[in-house]
């Protein structure tokens, strides 16, 4: 039996036509935009299951790019998603394929990319417009972005070396800042890890470079900006 | 110890109003309160933003009608607005009242504004956004309702919605229409019944009525779009918890209990066969007609997954 809030009935206000193949989908590129936390030249989708059969009819299509380009679910730009990539010169690519039966009928993968940096995230929508994000670059994650969660999420990658988390962690001691939940993963294949942190004050954007000016630090970032 | 506000089902419902001498729309108010930390106040404004969202939804549809891309909806906002708007002309033909065909405008203008990608509120879900929106905008012209009113109207209904979320599912692909737009129509009695003054316990009465009637509801949806049969469904639906609401408000009760009623919803949900939960397999999506749109739309491989939808 699940506890819910009164803005789980009454809500989410969203672009419609649907809140699992539009609204999840939008937070979903939100999502993805905001680890990346860049300004991606391309995108690639790879549609599995349920959003590749029916995402024309649902414009999960539209929803998707939208949320990368930082639309919300209840922004109405994302009926013109497509002219607003155009104008950004954003290329996008959709395809419909199979990422495996582990995964939920409704989930996407993600490409990001620009000069710098490229990135892959995996993330479904599981009904009522709530999501969950499952891979970052190959690492599997949990993350829901849940509007009732009370806690900010901070995501880092570092360098596979002796002491990295304990330099993370102490970053946020310093600040005097409570961590209350964490989970890491380890890909053997690039010798890195992932870390994702549940924290009870939002980092400042100076925060987060000076975090990733640490050495062995790849990337920190944080997921104060989508909460609601 | 503080008072508490928490509830999970029908009988703790009115067990809360009763202990705190509350109507269902105030101990919703404070169940938010103890759960969030939000105060009174911003609960108060996210809910006034939410009725604006309705209103502008609405108006939205009305004023700009525009085919959703499927092409199958769009155009009887318009035909409902003009009866609306020409009521007094027609109100000799029309079997309904005023309040009805406002309510069944609200409705549909919400639906066709959602196909169309429109703002709107998923109240309780997308699929059943109208049944809200229609019975506020109906209410609001017969009762005179004051903006407050109708945020309690709010408030009332997602206390019934909490309780079918946590017994059974507000998700068509779960338990059908009936946990959609059904489950509306039980809310939104509620809601109708409480704002008239009637006590918590007539109001749960009214839900029932609502939800009883509505039990069994296939989820059929053509080509798997919240299109046809949802929007319609949805104008009648708000009608429907009109009649459920006067009649609790005559003074009828329902024979089942409200939490049996929605146990008895979820069992039947159970029972539904994955081809009317959602999946575009069955029913109205399997007609010639819904066939031939799910081929237009190149959707023919809808059933080809399992785990489609």
């Amino acid at each position: 039996m699940g506890t819910f809030s009164l803005f789980d009935i009454a809500g989410p206000i969203m672009v419609g036509p649907s809140s699992s193949h539009t609204a999840g989908a939008a937070k979903i590129g939100q999502f993805a935009r905001a680890i990346f936390d860049a300004t991606p030249t391309k995108v690639h989708f790879l549609l599995h299951g349920s959003f590749g059969e029916v995402y024309k009819g649902h414009a999960t299509d539209r929803a998707l790019l939208g949320g990368v380009m930082k639309f919300a679910p209840n922004d109405a730009r994302i009926k013109t998603a497509f002219e607003h990539a155009k104008e950004k010169g954003l290329e996008y690519v959709f395809e419909p394929g199979n990422l495996g039966a582990q995964h939920h009928p409704n989930t996407v993968r993600i490409t990001l990319e620009n000069a710098e940096r490229k990135m892959e995230l995996i993330g479904s929508s599981i009904g009522g417009g709530n999501i969950v994000m499952t891979q970052i670059n190959g690492f599997d994650v949990h993350l829901t972005g849940n509007g009732a969660e009370q806690y900010f999420t901070l995501v880092t990658e570092n360098e596979n070396r002796p002491g990295m988390l304990a330099k993370i962690t102490g970053f946020l001691g310093d600040k005097a800042i409570r961590i209350v939940n964490m989970q890491s993963c380890y890909l053997a294949f690039e010798n890195k890890v992932l870390s994702v942190l549940s924290i009870e004050t939002a980092l400042t954007l100076e925060d987060l470079l000076d975090l990733e000016k640490e050495d062995g630090i790849l990337f920190a970032r944080s997921l104060n900006k989508i909460a609601s | 110890m503080a008072a508490s506000f928490m509830f999970h089902n029908g009988k703790e419902l009115l067990q809360r109003c009763s202990e705190n001498d509350m109507p269902i729309w105030d101990v919703m108010l404070h169940y938010e309160m103890q759960m969030s930390p939000r105060s009174k106040e911003e609960i108060w404004k996210m809910l006034e933003e939410r009725l604006q969202v309705i209103f502008d939804g609405v108006d939205a549809a009305i004023e700009n009608p525009e085919l959703s891309p499927s092409g199958m909806v769009g155009k009887n906002t318009p035909l409902l607005a003009k009866g609306v708007h020409d009521f007094k002309k027609l109100e000799k033909e029309l079997l309904l009242n005023e309040a009805c065909i406002r309510a069944m405008l609200g409705a549909v203008a919400t639906g066709e504004n959602n196909a169309r990608m429109g703002v709107i509120l998923a109240f309780p879900t997308a699929g059943a956004a109208g049944v809200l929106p229609g019975v506020i905008y109906g209410a609001k012209f017969k009762l005179d309702l004051t903006r407050d009113q109708m945020v309690q109207m709010m408030l009332t209904a997602s206390a019934i919605g909490v309780v079918i979320a946590n017994t059974a599912t507000l998700s068509g692909a779960a338990g059908g229409c009936q946990a959609e737009v059904g489950s509306a129509t039980a809310m939104a009695a509620a809601a109708l019944t409480e704002v008239r003054g009637k006590s918590p316990e007539t109001s749960l009465h009214a839900a029932s009525l609502a939800l009883k009637n509505m039990i069994g509801l296939a989820c059929d949806p053509i080509g798997g779009l919240v299109e046809v049969p949802c929007i319609k469904r949805n104008g009648i639906g708000a009608v429907f918890a009109m009649s459920a609401s006067d009649m609790a408000y005559l003074g009828v009760e329902s024979f089942v209990p409200f939490d049996e009623v929605v146990r008895a919803m979820r069992e039947v949900g159970d029972l539904m066969s994955p081809k009317i939960r959602e999946t575009a397999l069955g029913g109205l999506a399997m007609t010639p007609t819904g066939q031939a749109v799910a081929e237009r739309m190149g959707l023919l491989n809808i059933g080809d997954n399992p785990c489609s939808k």
